[in-house]
């Protein structure tokens, strides 16, 4: 190594999150399962909100509808509880290339004989319930016939809800409401619904023809609303959220839109400077890179990485140090956590270490790797630039020792930097943190 | 000289990927979409695949999964412009043994063609963040079914290792390992990625939609 360095570099500042910034963690939703599902999913949508074996609930299920009591929270849950394969807000890109095909569709698990056999046992429970409550076998068969009916037409509903998200399209009329993007099955199953009800009212009418037409007719008729409502029931449930989330993307479809022609006006000015630079090749990998960043974090960005988290700070950071030196920094996250006040020396400490290697090291490319811990944080910033003996910096230059190594062990942290000449660098930075401001990985 | 096939919807990217490539890999064919994309791989049954993670008619993953056991010599190296978790997971599972992105420099990208052909996987540092993450944790000892559902306090420090930017000879050093053994590490955790049932790995998938 030739010559002294200054290793510091602290003309800058940061732009630290302040202390009572906090991520908000959304509340936990329950939601029918679409691809653990026999019925309706709820017993599957239940079982992982709850973080037990599927198999439990369904026989929960099972042996209480003997009672009434589950068949009740059962078709509770199936009106309530939305599906849950609503669109996660997926980064455009990725939504883009589903779109288009170019990603594998979402999987659909076809158990017919199992949905069947499952309708078949709810729809029995049910009728024995109607048996038990209003006495007498006579209504044992319609209500039997009629449960099934409705069973069928529910699952018809969530099935027409769930082809108008994959559509994607955002058309809503009448007909996709109720059929979905149609097909054999779809019509088959409205037309067995329907069929079923109405034999089970023929069936009643039938049977209790014997005992005094006037109460048939007027049960008849009561059941036939009831029959109604239960039947429209989801769809009206389902329409009133489905507008909601309509709303929810045009808003966000909005918003997207204006990043786009922000985005696109952006990789105009950076086509421009290219032209212009076309004879200073590290210039035109600097803006590359920075366009190339600006894009792929919109395009594939991960939506959920909050604000005012580590990882954000950190890719913060990195993007910065590009944009300053012109030196690719590559920012790989395991588990994350919340930057409060005692968690900043960290961020000025990575940023300082960013920055040495950027400036002194000549390396191609530097990785930051920071990982979160109960307890504490580390980050690694590694380069495989020049390197320099440790031992024989001088005492004096306080760069990496004042704003590195001192500055972590006042605040409880430890520093340590790892180089030898033309092996590169990699400083090692812990930080213990509170427990309650880690937010995912290892636990 | 290995034998390799191009898959990507973009003209211009095959055209570079190829030029650079010129005299060091052999290109036997190109392919545009999942169909074209099976047929050249039947055909030619190259030793290595480039595989475009967004490919029309359903994706780097669909041809994998299409040409199932029918080309028993080829190998899949995923090449992408999107680092997302749900492609990076999902294509590995799908079966690749590799995945970078389309910024890889041509010696590091037949340096993956090589090790990707004789069997090894290539892990690129944030594929190796994914797994820690995926395999975060620790689970009652009584509750393993199968050693697929964690790794090995060996593997992991491999995976930090090149979480944190480490080339393979330098995490073997590191280690006091050969570079055989840092290979045979990643491979099994490859293989445990792509097999794993374990809860946590599912429903970290699940919450992505990748399954």
């Amino acid at each position: 190594m030739a010559g002294p360095r200054v290793l510091c570099d602290d003309g800058m500042t940061m732009s630290a999150p302040s202390a009572d910034r906090w991520v908000e963690r959304p509340a936990r939703r329950a939601f029918r399962s679409v691809d653990d599902s026999y019925v309706g999913g709820v017993a599957g949508g239940l079982a992982a909100h709850l973080g037990v074996d599927a198999f439990y609930v369904r026989v929960f299920f099972a042996v209480t509808a003997f009672f009434g009591f589950g068949l009740i929270f059962y078709a509770g849950l199936w009106i309530m509880l939305p599906l849950d394969a609503a669109p996660p807000a997926e980064s455009p890109g990725l939504e883009a290339a589903t779109r288009q095909g170019k990603r594998p569709a979402r999987k659909r698990r076809l158990k017919d004989a199992g949905v069947l056999v499952a309708l078949g046992a709810v729809a029995v429970g049910v009728a024995g319930v109607v048996d038990v409550l209003f006495g007498g076998p006579a209504l044992f068969w319609p209500a039997l016939i009629a449960v099934g009916g409705v069973m069928v037409l529910w699952r018809q509903a969530d099935e027409a809800q769930r082809e108008r998200w994959i559509d994607g399209t955002g058309r809503l009329d009448v007909r996709r409401f109720i059929v979905g993007d149609g097909g054999v099955a779809a019509y088959a199953r409205l037309a067995s619904g329907v069929g079923l009800l109405v034999v089970a009212l023929l069936i009643f009418a039938a049977q209790s023809g014997r005992v005094g037409v006037a109460r048939d007719v007027v049960l008849a008729g009561a059941l036939g609303v009831v029959g109604l409502l239960l039947v429209l029931g989801p769809w009206l449930a389902r329409l009133v959220s489905d507008l909601g989330e309509e709303r929810a993307a045009r808003v966000r479809s909005q918003e997207r839109a204006d990043v786009a022609a922000h985005l696109h006006d952006s990789v105009l000015q950076t086509l421009a400077l290219i032209q212009k630079n076309a004879a200073d090749p590290a210039q035109v990998a600097k803006l590359a890179r920075a366009q190339e960043r600006d894009l792929r974090s919109w395009m594939y960005g991960e939506a959920t990485t909050p604000a005012g988290s580590l990882a954000a700070a950190l890719k913060a950071t990195a993007a910065e140090v590009e944009d300053t030196h012109g030196v690719p920094v590559e920012v790989v996250t395991v588990g994350d956590l919340t930057v409060g006040e005692n968690a900043v020396p960290l961020l000025h400490a990575t940023r300082e270490a960013i920055v040495n290697a950027a400036k002194h090291s000549d390396a191609a490319k530097i990785d930051v790797y920071a990982e979160v811990h109960p307890g504490d944080a580390e980050v690694f910033v590694r380069d495989r630039g020049r390197g320099f003996d440790p031992d024989e910096v001088a005492a004096d230059r306080l760069g990496v020792r004042n704003s590195i190594v001192a500055r972590m062990e006042r605040h409880g942290g430890s520093a340590e930097v790892r180089s030898s000449p033309g092996q590169g660098t990699e400083v090692r930075l812990r930080l213990p943190i509170n427990a309650e401001q880690q937010t995912g990985g290892p636990v | 000289m290995r034998t390799v096939v191009i898959v990507d919807d973009h003209a211009m990217f095959r055209g570079g990927v190829r030029a650079e490539l010129a005299g060091r890999v052999e290109v036997v064919a190109e392919a545009e979409d999942v169909d074209t994309a099976i047929d050249a791989v039947l055909r030619h049954e190259p030793e290595v695949v480039l595989l475009d993670v967004h490919l029309p008619g359903g994706g780097g993953v669909e041809v994998m999964r299409r040409v199932g056991g029918r080309a028993p010599g080829t190998r899949f190296l995923a090449l992408s412009v999107s680092d997302a978790a749900e492609d990076v997971i999902g294509t590995i599972r799908g079966g690749a043994r590799g995945y970078v992105t389309k910024t890889i420099t041509g010696p590091e990208l037949v340096d993956a063609i090589e090790r990707v052909s004789i069997g090894d996987a290539v892990f690129s540092p944030r594929l190796a963040g994914f797994v820690l993450d995926a395999f975060a944790g620790s689970i009652e000892v009584a509750q393993i079914d199968e050693d697929l559902d964690r790794l090995t306090e060996r593997e992991r420090e491999v995976m930090r290792l090149i979480a944190r930017g480490y080339a393979y000879k330098e995490v073997a050093s590191e280690l006091f390992i050969s570079v055989k053994t840092v290979e045979t590490h990643v491979s099994s955790v490859l293989r445990k990625l792509q097999l794993s049932s374990r809860h946590e790995l599912t429903r970290w998938a699940n919450d992505r939609r990748l399954l």
